[in-house]
């Protein structure tokens, strides 16, 4: 765990030199495609309220400055799957954002939804050393929370500190400077398989790019799909994606919940592809041009001409209804979001004080998809789309870009880490402490 | 049956991978690296020109090419007729000191004007006695121009073998054949009188009640003056302020008329006692005046 951590303070302190530099590439990852945009960075922006939020939520010290996605290759289930083809769909991506910026980029932040996240929720407690809570204090409280046995081979991607009470008063922000004794703090935990991990950093390596952060696509587009009030009341953003799913519930503006469901679009597709027997590619097309989860009266006159070029005449002049369509989509639709029902009552949703619940992401495009998650899944229900930023082109400000541009967000103001906040003292190896005062007593 | 459509060939159909190889990947970074532009830009040509010249320079016969082509494009542009002097023309100076000009300077029309040196020829021309300044210069049209500020002549110096004229501070100007010629300028003669000119325009000035009478101011051991007036009469003057001696004798004779009289020499060379020497026929007439006093008190 102290390894990983070190990796994140590593990727911390690039990330702060693409900020010095100016230019820093966001990469997601998906299943269907790989998006790529270029943040140039202005420095802070001096229109902003000293203590407000600023304009354009914040996010005015940005400028998308290139922008490209192409056919992803070589990722399954938002995991990397062939590392040849998915370094190539990465530099095509790279190679055309870089030429829209006319400018090279070295370091690069990347999500992906892959890898199984899995969420811990940890609580720590210590006395107060002083009488106002410092942030030592604090790094205190984070250390001792009580990790978990995560299981064989996995990592921790995210540990963000959720909330913290000071003396039974709990739900504090900030709670440095204020007085008390005893501190607690929950921290939410996600860890992810270390495998594809070491595969996703190993891709960008050889694409010569410098990894200067990771995040979990359902995460960040959470942080881009919902709007504050969503945020802060409590939320569940659904990312449809290609291959995987990915729930994230924040409430009090932090993430407190994170899952994916190996399930996505590509599972529709391929449905369509063998119901009525057509290419993935045919497939893929009627769905987004056809596709629907309400079949009405009209839908069984609207004939969708299935063409191929087998040779036999009356394979290749096929007609098929509507209807048809939507009965063979339908059913995976409604397996994905029980799924998603089931991964939300686990991790308590309904608990919640409010259950919006967002859908975002490409499948999230889907016409009557609302309408169905409403059945299932709960009355509120709304698609989003993702927060603007300044500079995207208007191509990549659909839905499916969700977690591209929270990524950005994210890179722009990342949430405070457990790494950081420097490690406690006493987590220091005792010996090497030791060592430092017979080096001074022999020394001095 | 044969197929209606025409097949397009298998190649054709596979789509060509839009993924940029590694190599074009990186070249294309490479390109848009600012480091890299600068060295195209400045970097490159700089190291190909260094690099042609070394090659160039490390081989004797192709040095000696591009240095005898050298040789010949600027034989050829100097040889060109923009550039060729045809004439000179002397401006500011006498038909003589012209012919003298033409003489004396060692150049030969048509000639380029890369081959004059300028300066040189100034220098010869400054040479000049009668010059007092010259400037030189290549006109358009290929003509050579002198401007020349000549000497005007302030006196006539007589020593053992000539007749020099000089200007006003003792600089030579022109040998003469006869004083006639210049019969306005005022004579100075011996040797060492050419070096004390302005003093002798000095004194010349405060004798202008005697210029009727003067003949020549005279030079003595090369350290005063004598002024010499007609009937071979004197004024010694000092070596030390002989312009205020003279002033006095000026005075004196405007006075008492004294070199009207019978005197040979007035000497001022001590400044205390300016004494008279009287001609024979004065003192024989003084002592006679004097032995009739005697007579007449003896009586």
């Amino acid at each position: 765990m102290k390894d990983f951590c070190a990796a994140q303070r590593a990727m911390r302190n690039i990330r702060k030199a693409a900020m010095q530099r100016g230019v820093v590439a966001v990469l997601d990852i998906g299943t269907w495609k790989v998006a790529c945009l270029i943040l140039r960075f202005d420095g802070p922006d001096l229109s902003a309220e000293p203590d407000g939020i600023g304009a354009m939520a914040g996010q005015a010290q940005f400028r998308v400055i290139g922008a490209a996605s192409t056919c992803s290759r070589g990722v399954r289930f938002g995991e990397i799957d062939g590392m040849a083809e998915a370094e190539r769909a990465i530099r095509t991506a790279l190679q055309s954002a870089q030429k829209m910026a006319q400018q090279r980029v070295d370091h690069v932040i990347v999500c992906f939804s892959g890898a199984e996240p899995r969420s811990y929720g940890l609580t720590g407690e210590v006395e107060v050393s002083d009488e106002a809570v410092s942030e030592q204090d604090i790094a205190c409280v984070l250390a001792a929370c009580e990790m978990p046995e995560f299981g064989e081979a996995r990592e921790i991607l995210h540990a963000q500190p959720v909330n913290f009470a000071l003396d039974h008063r709990s739900g504090l922000i900030d709670p440095r400077g204020q007085i008390g004794n005893r501190l607690a703090t929950d921290l939410h935990v996600l860890t992810i398989e270390q495998t594809a991990v070491q595969n996703l950093l190993y891709a960008i390596k050889r694409c010569d790019l410098e990894l200067a952060g990771l995040a979990s696509s359902a995460y960040v587009s959470g942080v881009s799909a919902l709007v504050e009030d969503e945020r802060e009341l409590g939320a569940a953003c659904i990312d449809f994606g290609a291959g995987t799913t990915g729930i994230s519930i924040f409430l009090k503006k932090h993430m407190i919940y994170a899952d994916t469901v190996r399930l996505g679009g590509d599972h529709i597709t391929s449905d369509i592809s063998k119901g009525l027997p057509v290419p993935h590619a045919f497939a893929e097309r009627i769905k987004t041009m056809y596709g629907g989860v309400v079949a009405t009266g009209v839908d069984d006159r609207e004939m969708i001409e299935i063409t191929s070029e087998t040779g036999d005449w009356e394979h290749d002049r096929r007609t098929v209804s509507r209807a048809e369509l939507i009965g063979i989509i339908r059913p995976r639709v409604e397996e994905i979001l029980e799924e998603v029902r089931d991964r939300l009552l686990a991790a308590g949703f309904d608990q919640l004080p409010s259950q919006q619940i967002v859908l975002t992401g490409g499948g999230s495009q889907l016409q009557g998809l609302d309408g169905l998650a409403t059945r299932i899944l709960g009355p509120q229900i709304r698609v989003g789309r993702p927060l603007r930023v300044r500079g995207l082109p208007q191509a990549a400000t659909g839905p499916d870009f969700s977690s591209a541009i929270g990524l950005c967000l994210h890179a722009a103001h990342p949430q405070d880490e457990w790494w950081d906040f420097e490690m406690p003292l006493e987590r220091y190896p005792a010996r090497s402490l030791k060592r430092a005062f017979r080096w001074v007593k022999d020394n001095w | 049956m044969r197929a209606l459509r025409k097949r397009l060939a298998p190649s054709k159909i596979a789509r060509s991978d839009p993924a940029p190889s590694r190599l074009a990947y990186r070249l294309q970074r490479l390109s848009l690296t600012p480091s890299f532009h600068r060295f195209l830009r400045l970097g490159l040509p700089l190291i190909a020109v260094l690099g042609a010249t070394a090659w160039l320079g490390s081989k004797p016969e192709l040095r000696a090419e591009v240095q005898a082509r050298a040789m010949d494009l600027q034989a050829y542009v100097q040889q060109r007729p923009e550039f060729t002097v045809h004439m000179l023309a002397v401006e500011g100076a006498s038909p003589e000191l012209i012919n003298d000009v033409r003489e004396v300077l060692p150049v030969a029309f048509p000639i380029s004007s890369f081959d004059l040196d300028l300066d040189a020829l100034r220098a010869v021309i400054a040479e000049l006695d009668a010059v007092a300044d010259v400037s030189l210069r290549v006109q358009a049209g290929g003509v050579l121009e002198a401007s020349i500020v000549e000497r005007t002549p302030a006196l006539v110096w007589q020593t053992r073998t000539a007749l020099i004229l000089l200007d006003a501070e003792g600089h030579r100007v022109a040998p003469i054949e006869a004083r006639a010629a210049h019969a306005q300028l005022p004579l100075v003669v011996g040797p060492g009188a050419k070096d004390a000119v302005p003093e002798a325009l000095r004194l010349l000035q405060v004798a202008q009640p005697v210029a009727g009478r003067l003949v020549a101011l005279q030079r003595i051991g090369e350290r005063r003056w004598d002024v010499v007036l007609t009937d071979g009469q004197r004024i010694l003057l000092p070596e030390d302020a002989p312009v205020r001696a003279l002033a006095r004798a000026m005075a004196v004779d405007g006075a008492q008329e004294l070199l009207a009289r019978d005197v040979a020499a007035l000497d001022m060379r001590l400044t205390e006692r300016p004494t008279l020497r009287l001609r024979p026929a004065a003192v024989e007439a003084l002592w006679t005046m004097r032995k009739v006093t005697l007579d007449e008190e003896a009586r």
